[in-house]
């Protein structure tokens, strides 16, 4: 990481303890603003949420490793998380599952070359009436087929 | 940083036990329990656990340790409770209304028969190649609950690769059973921080920030975790093969320095109970086992009050007299543990840092000059061993820096526990030795170096001669039998006022090259102040950085470890405070018994000032020789 990104990470972990206060229940908010801006949470920040909140690095290593949505290392732009469990699985979500990889060329688990998809699996996100049912960064989508998965995909490509 | 402990209240660092009333008719009061029929009364917030300790009643625990804070998650200790549906870990129950609990029920049996088969369908390794085979607690609970059997299996092979990157820790992974005592350990009393769960589920298991090698990490290898892991999970390096290989060599002339409070632990890895001082007796064993020569580490210790307790005074003339520039309080540099965390944690605190390296590394450095002369052995064929009741003098003889006699200065650091496998390996028993004396040149010390191994003996010591060096009176005048007792026991930190008073005496011959008089002292007051545990030493630190009042104090002992090096991260396993406790006061009456009892007495310390660093303490050879630097390492890992 060269200085000047250093500083500006420095500067932005600052704002954002600044807006949740200094107490050690502040880090899951802390680290949920910088894996959005970020998609992951890089080394050198963790070392300075630790810093600013008096704790330990590997404090907030093994909160980040605890999380799935919390991520230390790099992941694309757009995080797709197929949901793999027993309800959608039943409605059909190896088909889906096949399609998006064919689509993006990548295996689950994987990111894309151009950093623009990361695929992973997801346990169940509460969708069991409308599966088969995926996550995009923030965003849940339903009621997939192989043909909507692709296509939604496509609109973010 | 303000007052940071309002907002800091993790569940991990309330204190292990519910604070029990004081006064217990007011709040409260006693509780009857009923355990097993049995009726006591204990008071409020007792656990389960400690109550039936009162009830002389034995419940197993794993992860519960005397130092640490709760966790309740090994379930070992589990008891019923009548009224309540699920089995209650006892450690992590405190008692506030009157209940009913048996501690030996089928339930309880089969619960705690199957944590331990569960634990063991997890942990690799077979016994009989572990190096804490006899002294698992986990084998031991195995045998205590009679398994025989592995009901869910047993891996059978390891899970993780041997981390055996630092000098002084070895983490053997595939050996956890997730107790997280280390990691209270190293976050709750230590507060460094290299240890954590990471992962989640199945896949938890303890490792480092971003699971680099204890090497790269801010590990400052004292070696607590060790103490406190059940298991072999956790080891330290042992150098103890290649010491047998250099005493099978008829070559080389294999020397070994013993550290007090080794002496005053070794005798509990032979069935002794802790407190019995085994100084002579372990000379011959040594001597039996082949080293050539044995050397007390307290020499040296008596070497560096002379170093350090000098090094004070000039930087207190600079300060006072000619007014210069000079970095107050000077910190002990004893500790390797401690140089490391402040290397880390407070590099800009590196100048307070006293030069002078630790007792060992002195003597490292003047066995292979000054001994070497005087014996006619050439530097290259000796070998230098330390027995240290620490595994962070591994890495520190391993410094780079540490090489000021054209050689290695200290070959091995060995541990407590290391030395005593060896004695065991040769056949000896070390309580049925006979009493045998040091070797010269050095020979015997002073009581002053003795008690350096418990916490606050350092700056007993200095304090003894510097007393009599200003005032010119003896130190029992001052105090009485010599002992220092506001710098005795086990508080986290100690402080310590010591006027001076308008009458001071005249310049031993030592100093008169250094300070003409002593009248730029007069009326002054000598502010001390002791911390041992990295947590008490980070409380000091924080503190001097905020402008408090240990930033007026004159000069600062800290150590690494809790207790001081009696606690010592290479001490026989468990360290307890009771433990802790009765190994200082074997020290402490050890040197009560001697009759040279202050380090400036010693004659061989005078002797080598008169022969060898002639031109007297911190002076250009002494420098070289003795004192050492430190690095700028922070707190960052790339």
């Amino acid at each position: 990481m060269l200085v000047m990104e250093k500083n500006a990470m420095t500067e932005e972990i600052e704002l954002l303890v600044s807006k949740y206060g200094q107490s050690r229940s502040s880090l899951i908010p802390i680290l949920q603003d910088i894996q959005r801006k970020h998609k992951y949470i890089p080394d050198f920040a963790q070392q300075e949420v630790a810093r600013l909140l008096d704790i330990h690095p590997v404090e907030v290593f093994s909160v980040i490793s605890f999380y799935s949505f919390l991520n230390s290392s790099p992941q694309g732009k757009y995080i797709v998380r197929l949901c793999q469990t027993i309800s959608c699985d039943m409605q059909g979500k190896a088909a889906v599952a096949k399609a998006i990889e064919r689509e993006l060329g990548i295996k689950f688990g994987e990111t894309s070359r151009d950093n623009k998809f990361t695929l992973e699996f997801a346990n169940c996100v509460g969708m069991c009436d409308q599966g088969p049912a995926m996550i995009v960064n923030e965003r849940v989508y339903s009621k997939l087929t192989p043909e909507k998965a692709v296509q939604i995909l496509n609109e973010l490509k | 940083m303000e007052s940071k402990g309002d907002f800091r209240a993790p569940v991990s660092q309330t204190p292990h036990t519910i604070e029990k009333p004081k006064d217990t008719s007011t709040i409260g009061g006693m509780i009857s329990v009923e355990i097993n029929e049995k009726k006591i009364s204990v008071p409020l917030g007792t656990t389960i656990l400690e109550a039936c300790k009162m009830a002389g009643i034995t419940i197993p625990t794993l992860c519960h340790h005397e130092d640490l804070c709760v966790a309740g998650v090994c379930r070992i200790c589990v008891v019923e409770v009548q009224g309540m549906r699920t089995l209650q870990a006892s450690c992590a129950f405190p008692i506030t209304s009157p209940i009913k609990i048996r501690t030996s029920t089928p339930m309880v049996r089969k619960a705690r028969k199957h944590v331990l088969e569960l634990l063991l369908s997890e942990h690799y390794g077979e016994c009989y190649a572990c190096f804490r085979n006899g002294k698992c607690e986990l084998q031991f609970l195995a045998k205590e609950y009679g398994i025989d059997q592995y009901t869910f299996g047993h891996v059978t092979e390891p899970q993780f690769e041997i981390d055996n990157s630092s000098y002084s820790v070895i983490r053997e992974m595939s050996k956890c059973v997730l107790c997280k005592r280390c990691v209270r350990t190293c976050i709750d009393l230590q507060e460094v921080g290299v240890l954590e769960a990471i992962d989640r589920g199945d896949k938890t298991h303890i490792g480092t920030f971003l699971e680099k090698p204890l090497a790269d990490v801010i590990c400052i290898n004292c070696g607590q975790c060790i103490n406190r892991c059940p298991t072999a999970a956790l080891r330290a390096n042992d150098p103890s093969d290649e010491i047998w290989a250099a005493i099978d060599d008829p070559k080389k002339h294999v020397v070994i320095q013993t550290a007090p409070s080794p002496r005053a632990a070794i005798g509990e890895e032979f069935g002794l109970g802790a407190g019995h001082s085994m100084t002579r007796e372990l000379n011959t064993a040594l001597r039996r086992i082949g080293f050539d020569k044995v050397f007390d580490t307290n020499f040296t210790a008596d070497l560096t009050i002379i170093e350090e307790g000098t090094e004070l005074i000039q930087r207190l003339y600079k300060a006072l007299v000619k007014k210069e520039q000079v970095a107050l309080p000077q910190f002990t540099s004893c500790s390797p543990g401690w140089v490391k965390f402040i290397e880390h944690y407070y590099p800009e605190y590196l100048d307070n840092l006293s030069s002078a390296k630790s007792p060992q590394q002195m003597f490292g450095a003047l066995i292979k000059t000054f001994y070497a002369a005087k014996a006619g052995i050439d530097p290259a064929d000796i070998v230098s061993v330390a027995v240290m009741p620490c595994s962070a003098k591994k890495f520190e003889c391993n410094r780079p820096e540490m090489n000021d006699s054209g050689y290695k200065d200290v070959d091995f650091g060995l541990t407590t526990r290391e030395l005593a496998r060896m004695i065991k390996e040769a056949g000896i028993n070390l309580p049925e030795m006979p009493k045998s004396n040091f070797d010269s040149p050095f020979g015997e010390a002073s009581g002053a170096g003795l008690i350096f191994g418990a916490t606050g003996g350092v700056m007993e010591a200095a304090i003894r001669s510097v007393v009599e060096f200003v005032l010119g009176k003896k130190a029992e005048d001052i105090f009485e039998k010599a002992n220092i007792i506001p710098l005795r026991g086990f508080d986290g930190i100690k402080y310590m006022e010591i006027p001076i008073g308008d009458m001071v005496g005249p310049v031993p011959k030592l100093l008169q090259s250094l300070v003409p008089n002593w009248d730029w002292l007069k009326g002054a007051t000598l502010k001390v102040a002791v911390a041992h545990g990295t947590a008490n030493a980070k409380k000091i630190m924080d503190d001097i950085k905020a402008g408090g009042k240990f930033s007026e104090c004159h000069f600062i002992e800290f150590m690494a470890c809790p207790g001081g090096c009696i606690g010592g991260g290479g001490q026989p396993i468990p360290t307890t405070p009771e433990i802790r406790r009765l190994r200082a006061q074997a020290i402490y009456s050890e040197d009560e018994s001697l009759e040279l009892r202050k380090s400036h007495e010693n004659p061989h310390v005078v002797k080598i000032y008169q022969e060898f660093l002639t031109e007297g303490p911190c002076s250009h050879l002494s420098h070289k020789l003795l004192h050492t630097h430190y690095v700028k390492r922070g707190r960052y890992i790339a």
